[in-house]
């Protein structure tokens, strides 16, 4: 009679093949160059470096395209064609610099089926979430930042807001094209100019954006697109003529920009990994709790910085949840990014394929216990099933660091206060998500915890109003709303 | 007045859990997004025709009207392979007559019965209905429970008046009508659940609606008594069917309806023992589509038959 704290017996539900889905692939074409060169000064161009790298599709291990490695002369060109670019922009009226980001979001929304396309085989996460998640907001980024533009005076009563020059970025290959948008939108808005590094693996939605900057007619050299490594992004990063640096990715790398630009006088905002706790209370609504959890880690593979990688579940309904999410599991697609029914699609790289590969193999030596529900992966591309650790505790290395991907580790608390110590037991701080029926709970969590982000009875939320960012080893600086103008000026 | 025992409805929610509602929503517009197409498509297409129930519920319904109904339930549409439907469902003063057409048939004889839509009717009457109509022919019975009961927190009375209901059907199965709009919460539509799947039989119903108020069965109030019916089956092993009624009208939203089953409650589910359409224009549009991944072509509406806007 009781259906939430009676242990389900031998009986079982089947998720077979009686009603198979035949593939679904979305047919757009991702109109991908078979070679780019650097996006500097308004064109496109050969490198100075002339070495140019592949770019494969994670979900078949194919061949893209080529793109420039930007070497150091290059990465000065761009800063000397932004910096050229400076002062006639900002000095454009905002209403004007206003016109050209709502020309880029309309221009960003009317190629969104191609943008969509070229964003998941580039990537490898599912369709569904470019085309419903990464470019809609996106264009929101754009939008919303356009209406700020000539607006600035008004952000801080008595002041106004003045622009810091040329800002260099440096973006990761989770969100590819949403975080340019998180970086871009706001510099311009501002009335800065732009030096953007596109993460080496992810660097085609950049490359397809120049084409955008181009057709909305944006002056030369405001924004400017670099492609390479670690080398390139060292370059942008440490750059004379960079006023600011604005990085998005992982903590050492933070870290290692911190230490290199200290005393240079370069303003500086990171947001990078984090380790987030789902909290989930014994008197959550838990069939929609297990669902926030599935979209808080599964979501693009886990391939999130704000993920909720840790679900702490109150002990009396572990059982409970843990065999809900498991029957959940089973629902879940994983397979073909382009299926329009994909709902988990390739890991990113390799390399990140290896690394959690790695640290799931460190959850079971170290005891764990490992599900994960039987599901058929392609045979070329990187792919890694949806992953849940129970019998977790903090000492595990699975419980500490940021896995990155499809990974679910599972520990338990009994009273809010042990959540609290639990959830905020990690170097990280970037968000955190609770499940609870009753508000006085929730609010008071929300504020012990210290996260940047606290989501109540739902998680990975995002909208270009509500400011985005981390305490601790998460970074700082924040990300949209009126704070991330702040970030990208001087208040006068 | 009975007293309000709000208690008893807080008791039953704090042991069968709440419901968010941004979740649920939330959860069932993605079963929008799946791309269901070729031979997934057909197969869902005549899964759902052999789902229907349909429907006349009018004041104006005729043994001819019945007798029409009854044929196109048996034969939906000239030259197409698809199954019958599962069953045609009308007042209880119409079950001799379908009797006449469909008895020894696939097609069973629902009858909406206990003072269906309101249910304000004394028991006793309410009783006597369901048995006129089981001993007219009927193989199902429609019931609406007592929302009046249910929400001045008589809990008990609404579970005692469904159990003898049940026992008046004797062997023909029983579709208990929530009537979740007036139960208005996600909270109450799951409770109001568990209180009915308590008392049924294995193979019994559990429906959203009677068609007769302004809002009907949602992919939300489907999906609260789809985990209603799975944490109930997981807790007793008591398979429970579901019938979403009213308000489905495309096939579009059939096939929905049909995800939100198969990644709900799994295979064992997808057939019509355990899910039913209660509707009437749904059975055209589903024919409609059939046609067109056979043929290609979407014809007019008029190559449909009774696709008249009245059945």
């Amino acid at each position: 009679m009781s259906a939430k704290r009676t242990k389900s017996p031998a009986r079982e539900l089947l998720f077979g093949d009686l009603w198979e889905f035949d593939p679904a692939p979305e047919s757009a074409n991702p109109y991908i160059d078979p070679r780019y060169g650097l996006f500097i000064n308004g064109k496109f161009g050969a490198p100075k470096s002339r070495k140019y790298f592949d770019s494969i599709n994670p979900g078949n291990e194919e061949k893209l395209t080529e793109i420039a490695l930007a070497g150091e002369a290059d990465v000065n060109a761009a800063y000397e064609a932004a910096a050229a670019a400076f002062t006639p922009w900002s000095k454009l009226p905002g209403a004007e610099r206003g016109k050209y980001l709502y020309r880029i979001a309309r221009l960003l929304q009317d190629r969104s089926r191609e943008f969509a396309v070229a964003e998941t085989i580039d990537g490898g996460k599912p369709i569904k979430e470019s085309r419903d998640f990464d470019l809609p907001m996106a264009a929101a980024h754009f939008f919303y930042h356009a209406g700020w533009a000539d607006k600035l005076d008004y952000v801080t009563p008595g002041r106004t807001l003045a622009p810091l020059g040329v800002v260099g970025q440096v973006i990761p290959w989770n969100f590819p094209l949403l975080m340019l948008a998180w970086k871009i939108a706001p510099a311009l808005a501002t009335g800065n100019t732009v030096v953007l590094k596109p993460a080496e693996t992810t660097s085609i939605t950049a490359l397809k954006f120049a084409t955008i900057l181009r057709d909305a007619g944006l002056p030369p050299g405001v924004v400017n697109i670099v492609t390479g490594a670690g080398e390139t992004g060292k370059a942008v990063v440490t750059h004379p003529l960079a006023a600011k640096v604005a990085f998005t990715g992982s903590t050492a790398v933070g870290k290692w920009i911190q230490h290199a630009i200290a005393g240079s006088g370069k303003k500086l905002t990171l947001e990078l990994g984090g380790k987030a706790a789902n909290i989930v209370f014994d008197d959550a609504p838990l069939d929609q709790a297990v669902e926030g959890i599935v979209n808080g880690i599964f979501f693009n593979q886990g391939h999130v910085c704000c993920a909720g990688s840790r679900l702490l579940v109150q002990e009396s309904i572990a059982d409970a949840v843990v065999s809900k999410l498991k029957i959940r599991l089973r629902s879940l697609r994983v397979g073909d990014p382009l299926d329009k029914n994909t709902d988990i699609g390739a890991i990113n790289s390799k390399q990140q394929l290896e690394k959690i590969q790695g640290l799931v193999e460190s959850g079971v030596s170290e005891g764990a216990e490992l599900y994960q529900p039987s599901c058929s992966l392609p045979k070329k591309g990187f792919y890694f099933p949806p992953t849940l650790f129970s019998e977790v505790s903090q000492s595990h290395r699975i419980a500490n660091e940021e896995i990155f991907g499809p990974v679910l580790s599972i520990m338990t608390f009994r009273t809010p206060s042990e959540a609290i110590e639990k959830a905020n037991n990690t170097p990280y701080g970037l968000s955190a998500g609770i499940w609870s029926d009753k508000g006085s709970r929730v609010l008071k969590m929300a504020s012990e915890l210290r996260a940047g982000v606290v989501w109540a009875n739902t998680f990975n939320k995002f909208d270009p109003t509500s400011p985005f960012g981390g305490f601790k080893e998460s970074g700082f600086g924040r990300e949209g709303g009126k704070q991330g103008l702040l970030e990208y000026s001087n208040l006068i | 007045m009975p007293s309000r025992n709000l208690s008893a409805i807080r008791r039953l929610l704090d042991e069968v859990g709440p419901v968010d509602p941004t979740g649920i929503e939330e959860r069932v517009a993605k079963y929008g997004t799946r791309s269901v197409k070729k031979a997934a498509k057909v197969f869902g297409l005549n899964l759902a025709v052999s789902m229907v129930d349909l429907t006349t519920l009018e004041g104006k319904d005729t043994p001819g009207k019945v007798a029409s109904l009854c044929q196109k339930a048996l034969h939906p549409h000239q030259g197409l392979d698809c199954p019958t439907t599962a069953a045609v469902c009308v007042y209880p003063a119409m079950v001799k007559h379908a009797a006449k057409i469909v008895k020894g048939t696939e097609v069973k004889i629902a009858s909406v019965a206990t003072a269906f839509p309101s249910g304000q009717a004394p028991l006793k009457t309410r009783l006597a209905e369901v048995k006129a109509a089981v001993a007219d022919g009927a193989d199902e019975i429609d019931m609406v429970i007592n929302r009046g009961a249910f929400l001045a927190g008589e809990l008990s009375l609404v579970q005692d008046e469904i159990a003898s209901v049940l026992e008046a059907c004797g062997a023909a199965t029983l579709k208990v009508i929530l009537e979740t709009s007036e139960l208005e919460t996600y909270d109450n539509i799951r409770a109001a659940s568990f209180l009915a799947m308590q008392v049924l039989r294995p193979g019994d119903f559990i429906k959203t609606s009677t068609g007769k108020t302004s809002a009907n069965a949602t992919l939300g109030n489907n999906q609260v008594m789809l985990e209603a019916i799975r944490d109930f089956y997981l807790s007793t092993g008591t398979e429970i069917a579901m019938k979403p009624a009213g308000g489905i009208r495309t096939a579009k939203q059939a096939l929905t309806f049909l995800i939100a089953v198969k990644e709900t409650l799994g295979d064992a589910w997808l057939n019509n023992q355990r899910y039913r359409f209660g509707a009437s224009g749904l059975l055209n549009d589903l024919l409609r589509q059939l046609v067109k991944e056979k043929t290609g072509c979407y014809q007019a509406p008029y190559h449909f038959s009774e696709s008249a806007s009245s059945y």
